[in-house]
């Protein structure tokens, strides 16, 4: 059902060279709308510089790619990132800021409604700790925020990288029944995680990186 | 652009509010440097030396470069690079922003700074007013160079150190024009021709960020 969906991203032998060093060396790939998709591979794979490449946050130095509706070799990144979402394993936050400071600081630059943050918080779990400092925040509360983050900003696009490290079972839950909602409200979702999606309600696409290459694709 | 520099300065404000990085370290930092001149130069010699505003603007010169480098760790962390990057602020903006935070947190520490020479260095109160509105300027312009240089050395290992070794070369005519108007002030001398220079610096550095921030951002 999922394939007669747009297409999110489109790939064609996507090239990211980092001082001449090849991070993705020639990724094909085609993602549509309302898909969820996972990203394996040992570190230095490439999971983490083909996210950042959907994010346009590296420069495509060879092949051809549109993701979001923006073409990465002519298009411009900032118009791509405002589309897509980005939580990254290191923490993606203001950490002298409050949960609602951090939200509300994204909100304003997304010239979004502010009025939703105290329901998005709760949704994610955070009421109780919405005025805390993020630097507060345990690994799981932190990216629990992450999550509120990308809530507000409803992105086309989801990029998680290794969003389950240092979770605990009950937070692996919380993440799986929200990574489904997402996708059933029609945005993309991409994974990045060591190994395959242990997930009881998910039945995700697996991708398999290895060397900067798609070495394996099970769905 | 006004509105993403009035977000990213009230964030970087907030910040340090509530770090308070500035107001435990690095002003007292500033006093004990400016207590130390003072010692230095001896109670007999510090009333009549002509060194005041040379020791003063020295001072700020070392604050400064501990307020760039902080101003610019706050964005550091890969994870909220990463994330921030996705909002897709306007580059000019937020240069315009953390210039201003910058120069803010110059402002409140130059008014500590020069009370400091008042009180330690014995440089005329009278003088020392009627040279405010020149060091304003001054420490305006360190912050829109300051921002520039801050961001064109943040993230790489030496960042720390690299700052004052690029910096310093664009900072010698501000200092030397800060320290110049700040002297004639305290000698009753003609101030407007250090005026012009500052005031050129200031315009030439805020032009140069409003063009080229989004450049070494994405650099």
């Amino acid at each position: 059902m999922a394939n007669d969906s747009p297409l999110v991203v489109q790939l064609r032998d996507a090239v990211v060279l980092a001082g001449g060093f090849p991070l993705l060396s020639g990724v094909t790939l085609e993602l549509h709308a309302g898909s969820l998709t996972v990203v394996t591979g040992a570190n230095g794979a490439g999971k983490t510089s083909l996210l950042r490449l959907l994010a346009g946050l590296v420069a495509l130095s060879s092949g051809s790619a549109t993701v979001a509706g923006v073409d990465l070799g002519t298009g411009d990144p900032r118009l791509l990132r405002r589309r897509v979402g980005w939580l990254g394993h290191e923490g993606s936050f203001y950490d002298d800021l409050t949960v609602r400071e951090n939200l509300v600081f994204a909100a304003r630059a997304l010239e979004r409604p502010t009025g939703e943050i105290e329901s998005v918080v709760a949704h994610v779990g955070l009421a109780g700790r919405i005025d805390t400092p993020t630097k507060q925040l345990s690994a799981g509360q932190r990216r629990r925020l992450g999550l509120g983050w990308l809530l507000l900003r409803r992105p086309q696009l989801w990029l998680l990288d290794e969003p389950y490290a240092s979770l605990d079972d009950e937070g692996r839950g919380f993440f799986d029944a929200l990574l489904g909602d997402v996708v059933a409200g029609g945005a993309t979702v991409v994974v990045s995680a060591h190994d395959p999606l242990r997930s009881a309600s998910l039945r995700p696409r697996t991708l398999h990186l290895a060397g900067g290459r798609i070495v394996g694709d099970a769905s | 652009m006004i509105r993403t520099a009035l977000l990213v300065a009230g964030k970087d404000l907030r910040i340090e509010l509530r770090s308070r990085v500035l107001l435990w370290q690095v002003v007292p930092f500033g006093v004990m440097a400016l207590l130390l001149s003072g010692l230095a130069l001896g109670p007999a010699n510090a009333g009549h030396s002509s060194a005041g505003p040379g020791l003063f603007y020295l001072v700020v010169l070392l604050v400064a470069l501990l307020m760039i480098n902080r101003s610019q760790a706050v964005e550091s962390t890969p994870g909220t690079r990463s994330s921030v990057a996705t909002l897709g602020l306007d580059p000019a903006g937020v240069f315009l922003g953390k210039a201003l935070a910058l120069a803010t947190e110059l402002w409140l520490t130059g008014l500590v700074l020069l009370a400091g020479a008042v009180l330690f260095l014995h440089t005329a109160l009278h003088g020392a007013l009627v040279a405010l509105p020149s060091i304003v300027v001054t420490l305006a312009a360190l912050a829109a160079a300051g921002t520039l240089y801050g961001a064109l050395t943040a993230g790489g290992g030496g960042a720390a150190t690299l700052l004052p070794v690029l910096a310093l070369p664009a900072f010698a005519p501000l200092l030397i024009a800060g320290e110049r108007s700040f002297s004639a002030a305290l000698g009753g001398g003609a101030l407007w021709e250090w005026w012009v220079i500052i005031a050129v610096a200031l315009a030439a550095y805020l032009a140069i960020g409003i063009l080229l921030y989004g450049v070494l951002e994405e650099s």
